[in-house]
């Protein structure tokens, strides 16, 4: 019975995410959302490598068409309200940025909203 | 140094033998490589991405190229000294005719640029086909390049940018120049500038890999009279200008 218990422990924890029943958890509006490019788990916490390593081989080697590219992340996950990433808490970067208190660097150069909202505003 | 990797041989092995058999003859290609590349795939050092400008179309009246830099860079479009400025008519007069001439400057996209040479960082590079970039994850804004550069190409941004081209990522502290539209040209598109020439008309400038003897660009080269600005310094820009 105790080993049912602890067996169920574990299963509990292994299917709860990271900040579930944190009461001040980001809600995330994931946009679009879907199948991402790799295991949401794995981005989580490897997202800013994957990037780093893919904007050195596009910047510097032109490779184009990467699935691992910036702007494919906002295309994707950009707020279905104001079609950014950035904007307030529930948006998909800002929000968990704020909620880990890392300074997000990116869209002080990359544009924050989706291609073809960004393009049909010029 | 790693032992060799027999799946990475076969690998090789098997792509130069699929390259090869696209050759027909040496310089003659089944398929062609300028038009944009597969997803994935690197800039190619055989390729070098130049343009011939062709004063004598290029009419001092006309701004059509800097207007369509400004828009698709997402420029402010200001000539202030503060304001960024990838490409400006210049107008030069011969004294003693008195004869003008109007044409385009911007990053001439040199072979051995200054630039690249004095940047402390490695920021500004040349890419394989030829373009020089900044790469501004690096860039340090220290402005050597725009002191380095002789052709006055190089801005600062000096002030916070919102709302930037998707492309195009701009940002304050770091310095910018023409990029020869490389996220066009990777798309297998004309610079902005050409296109822009072409619509009003005047088909000034022309764009291509001058890398391929074959390429109209090079069939200009040759049969026609060309220069390079301040060719003395022996940097081998990759735009050159006819008429000049």
């Amino acid at each position: 019975m105790k080993l049912m218990k602890n067996f169920l422990l574990v299963l509990l924890l292994a299917m709860t995410p990271a900040w579930a029943g944190d009461s001040v958890a980001p809600r995330l509006d994931i946009g679009k959302g879907g199948q991402c490019v790799e295991d949401p788990k794995l981005m989580r916490r490897n997202h800013m490598d994957i990037l780093r390593h893919q904007r050195d081989e596009t910047m510097r080697s032109g490779v184009r068409g990467s699935r691992h590219s910036l702007a494919g992340c906002v295309d994707c996950h950009a707020s279905s309200r104001n079609n950014s990433v950035l904007g307030g808490s529930e948006n998909f970067c800002q929000g968990c940025h704020t909620y880990a208190g890392v300074r997000i660097d990116c869209f002080e150069c990359h544009s924050s909203k989706r291609k073809t909202v960004a393009e049909a505003g010029k | 140094m790693s032992a060799i990797n027999p799946e990475r041989r076969k690998f090789l092995g098997k792509t130069s033998a699929v390259f090869a058999g696209l050759v027909i003859a040496p310089g003659v290609l089944l398929y062609d490589f300028a038009h944009g590349r597969a997803a994935g795939e690197a800039a190619s050092g055989r390729v070098r991405w130049g343009m011939l400008v062709d004063t004598g179309q290029c009419a001092s009246d006309c701004n059509d190229c800097v207007s369509a830099c400004n828009k698709e860079n997402g420029l402010s479009g200001g000539t202030s000294a503060t304001d960024s400025q990838w490409i400006r008519k210049v107008e030069l007069k011969d004294l003693r005719s008195g004869r003008t001439t109007s044409l385009p400057v911007m990053c001439q996209h040199c072979e051995h640029p200054p630039c690249a040479d004095v940047c402390p960082t490695g920021a500004s590079f040349r890419r394989a086909d030829g373009i020089v970039l900044v790469d501004k994850h690096r860039c340090i804004g220290c402005r050597y390049c725009m002191m380095a550069c002789p052709y006055k190409a190089r801005s600062f941004v000096h002030e916070p940018l919102t709302d930037q081209n998707p492309d195009v990522p701009r940002g304050k502290g770091t310095v910018e120049s023409c990029t020869l539209c490389v996220h066009r040209v990777d798309r297998g598109e004309q610079p902005a500038c050409v296109e822009a020439c072409a619509k009003a008309g005047r088909r000034a400038i022309l764009f291509g890999d001058i890398a391929d003897p074959e390429s109209e660009i090079s069939k200009r080269i040759r049969a026609v009279a060309s220069a390079q600005i301040r060719a003395d310094l022996m940097l081998n820009p990759g735009i050159r200008y006819e008429g000049m």
